[in-house]
């Protein structure tokens, strides 16, 4: 049995059992190599070869930031939110939060959890569901954050797990905005987990386990599958296509601008120091009528988003990355990009320069009962202060996009900066 | 109201390629030029009668010279089989005046009908049947938009005096006359509504639901506002689900009479200005708007917060008589257009979009009438409904062509 110092030394912190047995793995790795570098090289060891046949597809799960931000956009999402069980403890959230990031390092390096598919005793079950066996790592991301009423309450009026006085000023509850019919069932949360892999079965598992580690602590509440990722975060990625079949997120902010990236992104450091170098994730569940969408004109199409549907180009002209110029006009002395078009309102010139890193997939879960498909955008957008997600969003409500969507879910988190070898995430909120 | 989103104005550009027909032209039907010779019909319009001299005619150019020995100011209308397509209209016929309606018909059956105070549904509606040959008419884009303007014009009219019934019967405390008529008195108003949500803030005024007039933040009024309050058992228990959990509650209680008097007296100032904007002499449309607008009908039947889901008159349960008046108000723009589009070579749409509307219209009758009542739609199953989504999705393909095949 082997338990890392900060979790040693710390006496507030007692390991459970699920804890102790899914830090076996994380042990074994660390004796056999140590070190922060090592964890990517031990996994890719221990698992052989990638997804694709390389050695290639473990994502390291330490760094300054937390890893699923930045990182190439992968294609599968399973996004999930927790709520704590009504009476749960400090010391509840805390153990949770440590055997999560135990499970997290080896779900990221491909590894099982625990005893893996079998069980030290046949009468025992499996600590591993066991699907994402033989997987390998599958560039799995795990991005955790915490919600404004695990410092706060439900009613505003409280302090659960004695960390309010860590809260940031910034961090408060989005507000209302123009056309939400946002379903509680569908959004808020105490905890987030953002799954992203090549392979949605990996994804899945992770959130699964997850889900299964927090029993009795936290509750899985909702949670949101994605397919193909709707943004990219670098350049060496197509952008790609929405459900609307138009390029979205053209003007996203890129995982090698570091300028860009520590001005909109990061939280810097007026912030209470557990937030340091970490963001605020907004998550978005934007059903489209996919089917009157379907039945408009092209003509129509293209004025709402302002691009062609072919290139992603503005209307105005030039390639995809070209910038819309929204002075010109047309014979008839009108607005080229209509005033209320989404590229124009979305645009940082029109947002006083806020920029947002965007991180959405498609969504369709089957269909409804008249026929119509429920499909649309899950959107997550990551930026270091959420007012900025505010800002843009509320310059949105003449967008004439709004005509085909409905926002039905809504979430903020707080994501901690990221997890040094040895941490648990969020370790600083509690020292 | 289903949707509660900024208005689409899809026709605005292509303004340039429909000419503007202000109001101040005459409303002739299909005929700028009558011979002077055609054969004309004598109509006697009173204030509770509307007496044509036959009711048959052959196909060709027809006049009517209307006689107005009333005592208030008139209107006569030549209408469509469907009673709501208007073929031809002359108003403005003073008491004691005479004026000439001349329209251009070919064989089928139509509707003649007058409107003693040019307001209200109007008296005497008759049949008037026109055999013979089939006509060639050559129909013009500005004589097709001053038709449909027309038809806008006379659905804000009957409008208002429904209007004031309903309310009247709402403020006098008769809750269950007011649950009788709130189904009537919507349908005119679902009939044109991509016409009403032209005027930014009047629709939100009149016909918002609860959520959008919340997250909007402007006051719930209008239609639904009162719905909730004649329906308010029904409100406290739809909104009592985990679902709408974040939705205020405070007011989900019986408004007083006062709170009644003032709800009540603004609907029917909202409606009123409704009608004279319509009635503007600067108030157009274009080819695109009408078809477009067709096409808007269809779509928020659909919508997520619209009929077919059951969310429009989420507490009185009364979609089917929004529903059947969207696909009505749908098939009048449709009707309205159809020489244009059977001119550009569209017959085959046009043919394909007449068998679904009758199609659609002989689902929606399984389910009742305007005169017989609608069952209540949280009787319908799902099974039922998904038919009704499959009916009103083979209408609503077929009619995304529509402006291509009339905007040339």
């Amino acid at each position: 049995m082997v338990v890392s110092e900060a979790e040693a030394t710390d006496p507030a912190i007692t390991p459970t059992r699920r804890g102790l047995l899914g830090m076996i793995g994380t042990g074994v790795a660390g004796l056999a190599l140590g070190g922060a570098g090592g964890a990517a090289v031990t996994a890719a060891a221990l698992a052989g070869t990638g997804a694709d046949g390389s050695s290639g597809s473990v994502v390291p799960f330490h760094g300054a930031h937390q890893a699923g931000i930045v990182t190439p956009a992968q294609d599968r999402l399973h996004f999930a939110s927790f709520r704590m069980v009504r009476g749960a403890t400090r010391d509840d959230l805390i153990a949770l939060l440590q055997d999560w990031t135990a499970a997290a390092e080896q779900l990221c390096r491909g590894e099982a959890l625990g005893t893996g598919i079998e069980s030290e005793d046949p009468l025992l079950p499996p600590d591993d569901t066991g699907e994402a066996e033989g997987l390998h790592a599958g560039h799995l991301t795990l991005t955790f954050g915490l919600g404004h009423q695990l410092f706060t309450g439900e009613e505003d009026d409280a302090d659960p797990f004695g960390i309010r006085a860590k809260l940031p000023d910034t961090f408060t509850p989005l507000p209302s905005f123009a056309f939400d019919l946002l379903e509680a069932t569908q959004s808020g949360g105490d905890l987030c987990v953002q799954a992203c892999a090549d392979d949605p079965q990996i994804a899945v598992h992770a959130i699964r386990n997850l889900a299964r580690i927090a029993i009795g602590r936290a509750h899985l509440s909702w949670s949101q599958l994605g397919f193909g990722r709707t943004s990219s975060t670098s350049r060496d990625q197509e952008t790609p296509r929405n459900l609307f079949g138009f390029k979205d997120g053209t003007m996203n902010i890129m995982s090698d601008e570091r300028a860009a990236l520590d001005a909109h992104v990061w939280v810097g450091g007026s912030a209470p120091e557990w937030m340091r170098g970490g963001t605020y994730l907004v998550a978005r569940k934007i059903l489209m009528t996919i089917e009157t969408w379907d039945r408009t004109s092209l003509l129509e199409q293209e004025r709402v988003f302002g691009r062609t549907k072919r290139t992603g180009g503005p209307a105005t002209g030039g390639g995809e990355f070209e910038q819309p110029d929204f002075t010109a006009t047309n014979a008839a002395g009108e607005p080229t990009i209509d005033i209320a078009a989404h590229v124009r309102l979305a645009h940082p010139d029109q947002n006083g320069g806020a920029r947002i890193l965007r991180r959405g997939y498609n969504y369709v879960d089957g269909s409804n009962g008249l026929g119509q498909m429920g499909g649309g955008l899950f959107f997550i957008s990551f930026q270091r202060d959420p007012a900025m997600f505010v800002r843009v969003q509320q310059s949105l409500k003449p967008d004439l996009l709004n005509e085909y969507i409905r926002h039905i879910g809504s979430g903020l988190w707080a994501v901690p900066r990221g997890i040094a070898q040895g941490e648990f995430v969020a370790q600083a909120l509690f020292e | 109201m289903t949707i509660t989103h900024p208005r689409r104005r899809v026709g605005q550009t292509l303004t340039a390629l429909a000419t503007l027909a202000g109001a101040t032209i005459a409303l002739t039907g299909c005929v700028p030029n009558a011979a002077p010779d055609a054969e004309s019909i004598a109509v006697t319009a009173s204030d509770t009668d509307c007496a044509v001299e036959t009711a048959e005619a052959t196909s060709g150019t027809v006049t009517f010279t209307v006689q107005n020995d009333g005592s208030t100011v008139n209107e006569f209308y030549v209408l469509g089989a469907n009673k709501l397509t208007i073929i031809g209209e002359v108003e403005n016929i003073a008491p004691g005046a005479s004026r000439d309606l001349t329209v251009q018909v070919g064989p089928g059956d139509y509707f003649t009908n007058c409107k003693p105070g040019m307001i209200g549904a109007g008296v005497g509606q008759a049949p008037f049947v026109v055999n013979g040959e089939a006509v060639e008419t050559s129909q013009e884009d500005d004589a097709v938009i001053a038709q449909y303007i027309g038809y806008v014009k006379s659905q804000t009219e009957e409008l208002v005096p429904q209007v004031q019934e309903f309310v009247d019967a709402y403020q006098a405390g008769d809750d269950e006359e007011a649950k009788r008529l709130f189904p009537l008195v919507r349908i005119s108003y679902e009939r044109i509504e991509p016409t009403a949500e032209q005027f930014g803030d009047l629709d939100p005024k009149i016909d918002y639901r609860k959520p959008g007039a919340l997250e909007e933040g402007i006051p719930f009024t209008g239609f639904h506002r009162i719905e909730q309050d004649l329906w308010l058992d029904a409100a406290i228990a739809n909104y009592s689900t985990p679902e709408k959990d974040h939705y205020p509650k405070d007011d989900l209680v019986a408004l007083t009479p006062e709170e009644r008097a003032e709800l009540g007296d603004q609907l029917v100032a909202d409606i009123t200005e409704l009608k004279d904007k319509v009635a503007a002499p600067d108030f157009t449309l274009t080819l695109a708007d009408i078809t477009e607008g067709a096409k808007g009908l269809l779509d928020e039947v659909a919508a997520p917060d619209g009929k077919l889901p059951g969310e429009e008159n989420e507490f009185g349960h009364t979609d089917l008589y929004d529903f059947y008046a969207n696909v009505e108000g749908a098939q009048v723009a449709f009707d309205t257009v159809r020489p244009l589009a059977e001119a550009n070579d569209a017959s085959e749409l046009v043919t394909e979009l007449d068998e679904r509307f009758a199609d659609m219209f002989a689902l929606l009758d399984e389910y009742g009438s305007y005169d017989a009542g609608f069952v209540f739609y949280d009787t319908v199953d799902e099974t039922q409904r998904a038919e009704l989504a499959a009916s009103l999705s083979a209408l609503s393909e077929p009619m995304s062509k529509l402006t291509a095949a009339v905007v040339k």
